[in-house]
């Protein structure tokens, strides 16, 4: 099939294109822009007349609940094209089984491409190995544990060195579970609220010793969701070292912090939890310099129930796919970050953690793609998400610029119904 | 948090936490209670402002002293009272909270009083309450005991009108203590000028300073010159993990001994929210001595929850109450 897509603001900065004109898509790959390419006959017309036209957006954490495909479409419709789903499914991603269900409900239907990342340990307990190989050999494109911390070392030793004689990467959420049996940032909200608190140790702890073994075992590793000034510290200081280490923050982690759980607002319960605002702007200026490599939505759509109880009984997470871009957007309007670092943060450093060397637009590349209207503004409701979960603290926020439609390998999908 | 506690026009309608609530109305609970305990004393047991009002107490969390001072302070109010020991029941069973209040609603109840283990849990349910029911939280986890505070607050008044010019020292579990952070936003709000915390290092809430308190490691510092020393108890069935050396060792440093309380002013109060653990929070002959008023504290725990139930159910207006 031959698309053309008209007349849009073809921006990739990272590829230095930024052009109005046409992009042109053959058999799910971008074939040229600007010019057609020879005789060129297409079946369908996108006009993109004042849309911008980027590449698809990348999510290095999406969890796809309990209907994958409304998930995908929900992602699409916050600009992703890729989305890489953690293993702590349910039930959890360690088995060619669950591996092979997942894909299955999803396999024609789905408005994103998924990827999986494999379970390191079995029902991610932290003690015995999964099957790492058989995961690898069918399709996993890489092992973690998900949001469970793996508290016994030599388990975390043993997982790392299989991983690198498969030459695959290590997806860790840096946390030592013994300092993590609270609910909420160890700081003066949580002691007012008389919440357990988690502090920042738990990351900077788990992270110091995962470093350690990094570099005894040479695996590629990539820290997930760090929530913490001390963790950014002690990934600068690994990679000035030369460790083989990249990471992601969740986008809600630049945004709030642990006074927005006054109240004991449940849509703020979050795994790691919000912290300290000194710790968000340390995050924020580790994305702007690079330290950081990629803004993940930690997407974690949950039924209403979920929420609806005192504060500890919640269940973490946000559904956060749909305000990703948004909330992008706004850290560029407000000078916090510039476009071109938001776009390599969501896009091309992703792609690059997942072991892919990112195209953009460029001929021959996938044709994955966000139209996006600049001028749009919408207010957030979240009763209005495509996704199931409407568990997202930042209703009645106000967002200028829009999803309109995701192309992934050509396939349209628009971002309303 | 104020606008879930005050009706539009100001007044009490959800008693939940000190925190969010102004000293005027506190200073109203206080002087309510007054008249209460006056009454008490003149042997009206019944006065009938609540009468034909329901009243269910409803404890997650065992207890005696609250939950027999808030039936009480219902009866004597004349309201009807229902006692709910959750923990045998429906949510041991899978019920989540929500549904157990849903359930206890549609028998057209007009107050809950709510003990619960987990932080929140009162303002979870004067949330999801619906009009005309108020909610007064008897203790949520570590967050917040509000009548404990009025009481203790009313009990220090009673003896030291000039709370503008006391030291009070808090002691012990300061972590896991709702009564400890309701106190310290009670007495802050009524002007103590010095209010210091005693704990041992893995037993005090990290910042807690910030909620305006002193910290000191050495209680015999921390005594010195003191108008009113409060021990807490020991939570132990909230302790996980490695939080406490012997009881030997935290009597040593933290008891209250006959040695200690020579350093504080003569004459200084001594408190405790009981249940008390002689010998390993305070001597006994400090518990029964002269300078205690730990029975006190019971007594008047009767008329404060008199007078917040008065005030969150007492309706100017005959139509009010019922939605």
């Amino acid at each position: 099939m031959n698309q053309v897509i008209r007349n849009g603001r073809l921006l990739d900065p990272a590829r230095g294109v930024d052009q109005v004109g046409d992009l042109w898509i053959s058999a799910g790959a971008i074939t040229a822009m600007g010019e057609p390419p020879g005789s060129f006959e297409p079946d369908s017309e996108f006009d993109a007349s004042s849309l911008w036209v980027m590449p698809g957006l990348v999510d290095l954490c999406a969890r796809l609940g309990a209907s994958p495909d409304q998930e995908t479409r929900a992602a699409a419709r916050g600009g992703f094209t890729t989305v890489c789903c953690p293993p702590d499914t349910g039930p959890v991603l360690d088995s060619v089984a669950v591996l092979k269900h997942l894909l299955a409900q999803t396999a024609d239907s789905s408005s994103a491409r998924i990827l999986t990342i494999g379970a390191l340990t079995s029902g991610l307990q932290g003690t015995g190995l999964a099957d790492h190989d058989t995961l690898l050999r069918n399709g996993c494109v890489g092992l973690g544990n998900g949001s469970n911390g793996i508290g016994d070392s030599h388990v975390m030793r043993s997982a790392m060195q299989t991983a690198r004689s498969l030459g695959a990467t290590v997806f860790i959420r840096p946390e030592d579970p013994s300092l993590a049996g609270g609910c909420a940032h160890d700081g003066p909200i949580a002691t007012r609220l008389g919440l357990q608190g988690i502090p920042a140790s738990a990351e900077a702890a788990g992270m110091a010793r995962d470093l350690a073994l990094i570099e005894e075992t040479g695996v590629r590793a990539h820290f997930c969701r760090l929530s913490s000034a001390v963790g950014v510290q002690l990934l600068e200081q690994a990679r000035s070292r030369g460790l083989p280490v990249t990471a992601d923050v969740a986008m809600h982690q630049l945004f709030l912090t642990e006074h927005d759980i006054s109240g004991f607002d449940a849509n703020c319960h979050t795994r790691p939890p919000l912290r300290a605002t000194s710790d968000r702007e340390a995050l924020i200026d580790a994305v702007r310099h690079g330290v950081i490599d990629a803004i993940c939505s930690d997407h974690t759509p949950l039924g209403v129930d979920a929420k609806l109880a005192p504060f500890a009984d919640t269940e973490p997470g946000i559904s956060a796919a749909e305000t990703v871009l948004g909330l992008g957007m706004r850290l560029v309007e407000d000078d916090r970050l510039d476009l071109s670092t938001l776009l390599a943060a969501l896009v091309d450093n992703p792609t690059r953690v997942l072991g892919r060397t990112p195209a953009g637009l460029s001929a021959g590349a996938p044709a994955d793609l966000v139209i996006y209207d600049p001028a749009a503004v919408w207010r957030c409701d979240p009763d209005e998400f495509i996704s199931d979960g409407h568990n997202s603290p930042f209703s009645g926020w106000e967002f200028q610029g829009q999803v309109v439609a995701t192309f992934c390998d050509g396939r349209q999908t628009p971002a309303t119904d | 948090m104020a606008e879930l506690q005050l009706r539009p026009d100001g007044r009490l309608r959800h008693f939940l936490s000190i925190e969010g609530l102004n000293q005027p109305l506190l200073s109203e609970v206080l002087d309510t209670a007054e008249s209460f305990r006056k009454a008490a004393f003149q042997q009206v047991r019944k006065l009938p402002l609540l009468r034909g009002k329901t009243v269910i107490n409803l404890f997650f969390e065992p207890s005696t002293r609250t939950r027999t001072t808030f039936e009480l302070a219902a009866r004597r109010l004349s309201a009807d009272v229902v006692n709910i020991d959750v923990a045998a029941s429906s949510t041991t069973k899978g019920e989540t909270l929500l549904d157990t209040l849903r359930t206890l609603e549609a028998m057209h109840c007009d107050l809950f009083v709510v003990r619960h283990g987990l932080s929140g849990a009162a303002h979870f349910f004067a949330q999801h309450a619906p009009e005309g029911v108020s909610v007064l939280n008897a203790g949520d986890g570590r967050h917040s005991h509000p009548t404990q505070a009025m009481l203790d607050l009313f009990t220090i008044r009673r003896h030291r009108p000039d709370l503008d010019r006391l030291k009070v020292v808090i002691v012990g579990d300061i972590l896991h203590s709702r009564v400890a952070r309701s106190q310290i936003h009670a007495l802050n709000l009524f002007g103590v000028p010095e209010i210091r915390v005693v704990a041992p290092a893995t037993l005090l809430p990290v910042d807690v300073e910030t909620m305006g308190v002193h910290i000191y490691n050495d209680f015999d510092a921390a005594i010195d010159g003191a108008d009113v020393v409060i021990m807490l108890r020991l939570q132990r069935e909230r302790m996980h993990g490695p939080l406490l050396s012997s009881k030997d060792e935290y009597f040593r440093r933290f008891g209250l001994t006959e040695k200690r309380l020579a350093r504080a002013r003569p004459n200084c109060l001594v408190m405790h929210p009981g249940p008390m653990n002689r010998g390993v929070e305070i001597e006994s002959s400090i518990a029964d001595g002269a300078q205690s008023v730990i029975l006190e504290q019971v007594s008047n725990g009767l008329a404060i929850r008199m007078a917040v139930m008065a005030m969150a159910l007492g309706s100017r207006d005959p139509g009010e109450g019922k939605a």
